[in-house]
């Protein structure tokens, strides 16, 4: 792998990483499966780049698109307690409606940013190298993510997310509405993802309604590979686990991808496969690790 | 205080699966009152307290506790007025939280939470003082994850929990009913300290007929979802295990030949 595509591979995982946070809160922490995540990540797009090519300022069309990713957490957690649909397919619902919302929001299935300022180019303004303005921009924003969610999950409301996802009966019992907690938490949940994806259309230039895909499974194995890897012993260790897990997700694929073994490579649509292998991986390392300690 | 007013519960209504769970109750607590209930399997016991603990609503009939009609509250908001412990002991704690963020998570029970810190310098103080009643040394592992603990443990901190906010009325499903006999006996003491230390109403749930006639001021004995017993006072005091039983089974329409068996 040249430093280059290792490079790239690093920006990817950090920018996706905000998303992982997200999946990590509704997947672990409310223990809520959420596939919202598909539709809200290219909504966030859509969003951020209509908004910067109608003229507004980049970095609060990111804001806009947060607000648009909570919007759509709010549907589905609205859908999973007031009435009562099941969680997988009130988010599953969700994401088939944002599809056809995405192309409404781009007027067409996909929307170009060229030649129009981005959170980038404020970046390389201050005289950053052009091919690190990624790399810095997804740094900052990931860390600044960080920061705050740890320090949300400490605050009192962040406590009663985390105790509504633990044991829903203990924390009625102690006064909190959970339908509230999880209307907030997927909402903020989908909120980062919809960011992760603004950030991700900012860099390559795009926005397109198929970039979703993929993005929950991608999330889930981030979570387990960064659960494996660096451990989940309290709550900071494993956000900060979570999107470190992002970062060696895209390295491996990165990895797997440049991989030649005589006539043999892979081809980008191999992506699937090498994604499988590696969860499943990650899955089982510490099974086997226990085993082979046991002999 | 706390007052039932002809309540009335139907589960599966309509359908051939039709139970009777609540019929006409009428029941008045005052200040203070410990009072137990027993009752066979079925007999509605749980079924009161989730309906006091708005765990559903009753068919019809109201619920006063307190200086509130409560009769139309969802369940958290009733919680600012109750604390409840249950028979199972995972159930009354967060397992991945520590010791104490739950603690932290109790003290705030019925109040609006916001952002400030869910576990604040100023609560550890106190958490450490009121977890050395325990006497369990759980006082030097606040930040130890709760899911560490054991079942009776878990229950001790719970029974604690329910009281770090004193409640209008303290509801005890069966609580020591999953611990070991020894473990039990403890938590039962500790109930018998916090109830009659801070002086709060009480409703416990026991199939244990000892502890039901040995612990508090007043005794319900509810069968088919009606109060079939309700003694108090001198009558209670009086009261002994075999008086129980053949007002139970007297109830239940049945003589069991081994009674002294049961006893033992």
């Amino acid at each position: 792998m040249t430093l280059y595509a290792a490079l790239g591979a690093v920006e990817q995982g950090l920018v996706y990483g905000i998303m992982v946070i997200g999946v990590y809160l509704t997947f672990r922490i409310l223990d809520f499966p959420d596939l919202t995540v598909d539709g809200s990540l290219p909504l966030g797009a859509s969003i951020s780049a209509v908004a910067i090519t109608s003229g507004l300022n980049p970095y609060l069309s990111l804001l806009l698109a947060l607000a648009g990713g909570f919007a759509a957490g709010v549907v589905t957690a609205v859908l999973n307690t007031k009435f009562k649909i099941l969680h997988l397919l009130a988010s599953i619902l969700t994401m088939i409606a944002l599809y056809s919302i995405n192309i409404r929001i781009m007027a067409g299935p996909n929307i170009a940013l060229l030649g129009v300022d981005t959170v980038f180019d404020a970046v390389t303004r201050f005289g950053v190298p052009a091919q690190y303005a990624g790399l810095v921009v997804f740094g900052a924003f990931a860390v600044f993510v960080l920061g705050f969610i740890i320090w949300f999950m400490g605050t009192e409301i962040g406590q009663a997310i985390l105790a509504t996802g633990d044991n829903p009966q203990m924390i009625r019992s102690l006064g909190v509405n959970t339908h509230v907690v999880i209307i907030l938490g997927v909402g903020l949940s989908n909120g980062l993802v919809a960011l992760s994806g603004a950030l991700v259309a900012q860099n390559q230039g795009a926005a397109d309604v198929g970039m979703g895909i993929g993005t929950i499974v991608a999330g889930l194995a981030s979570v387990i590979i960064g659960e494996t890897v660096f451990g989940c012993q309290t709550m900071a260790r494993a956000f900060i686990a979570a999107v470190l897990g992002s970062v060696v997700y895209r390295l491996a694929i990165a990895l797997a991808l440049g991989l030649e073994l005589g006539h043999f490579r892979f081809n980008p649509s191999d992506l699937n496969l090498i994604t499988a292998i590696l969860v499943i991986g990650a899955l089982i390392t510490p099974n086997l690790k226990k085993r082979l300690i046991a002999r | 205080m706390i007052k039932l007013e002809n309540i009335v519960k139907y589960f599966h209504k309509g359908s051939v699966n039709e139970v009777f769970a609540l019929n006409d109750i009428n029941l008045k607590l005052d200040e203070g009152d410990f009072v137990t209930v027993i009752g066979s399997n079925g007999a509605g016991k749980s079924t009161l307290l989730n309906c006091i603990a708005g765990g559903f609503f009753p068919d019809s009939g109201r619920i006063f506790i307190g200086a509130h009609d409560v009769t139309g509250w969802p369940e958290h908001q009733r919680a600012a007025l109750i604390a409840r412990v249950f028979q199972n002991p995972l159930l009354g704690t967060c397992p991945s939280a520590t010791i104490e963020q739950n603690m932290a998570l109790a003290s705030l029970r019925g109040q609006r939470r916001g952002l400030a810190r869910g576990v604040k310098a100023k609560d550890r103080e106190r958490f450490r003082e009121e977890l050395k009643q325990l006497g369990l040394g759980l006082e030097n592992r606040l930040l130890d994850k709760v899911g560490l603990l054991s079942g009776g443990q878990r229950q001790a901190l719970t029974m604690l929990m329910a009281t770090l906010v004193k409640p209008e009325v303290l509801l005890l499903d069966e609580h020591i009913a999953a611990l070991d006999p020894k473990t039990a006996g403890q938590i039962l003491n500790l109930t018998q300290e916090i109830v009659k230390g801070r002086k709060l109403t009480t409703l416990m749930i026991t199939h244990n007929m000892k502890h039901a006639i040995g612990f508090g001021n007043r005794l319900l004995m509810l069968h088919q979802g009606r109060v079939l017993l309700d003694l108090r006072g001198k009558e209670k005091e009086n009261l002994t295990v075999k008086d129980l039983l053949a007002h139970f089974y007297q109830a239940q329409g049945e003589e069991l030949a081994m009674d002294s068996l049961l006893l033992n």
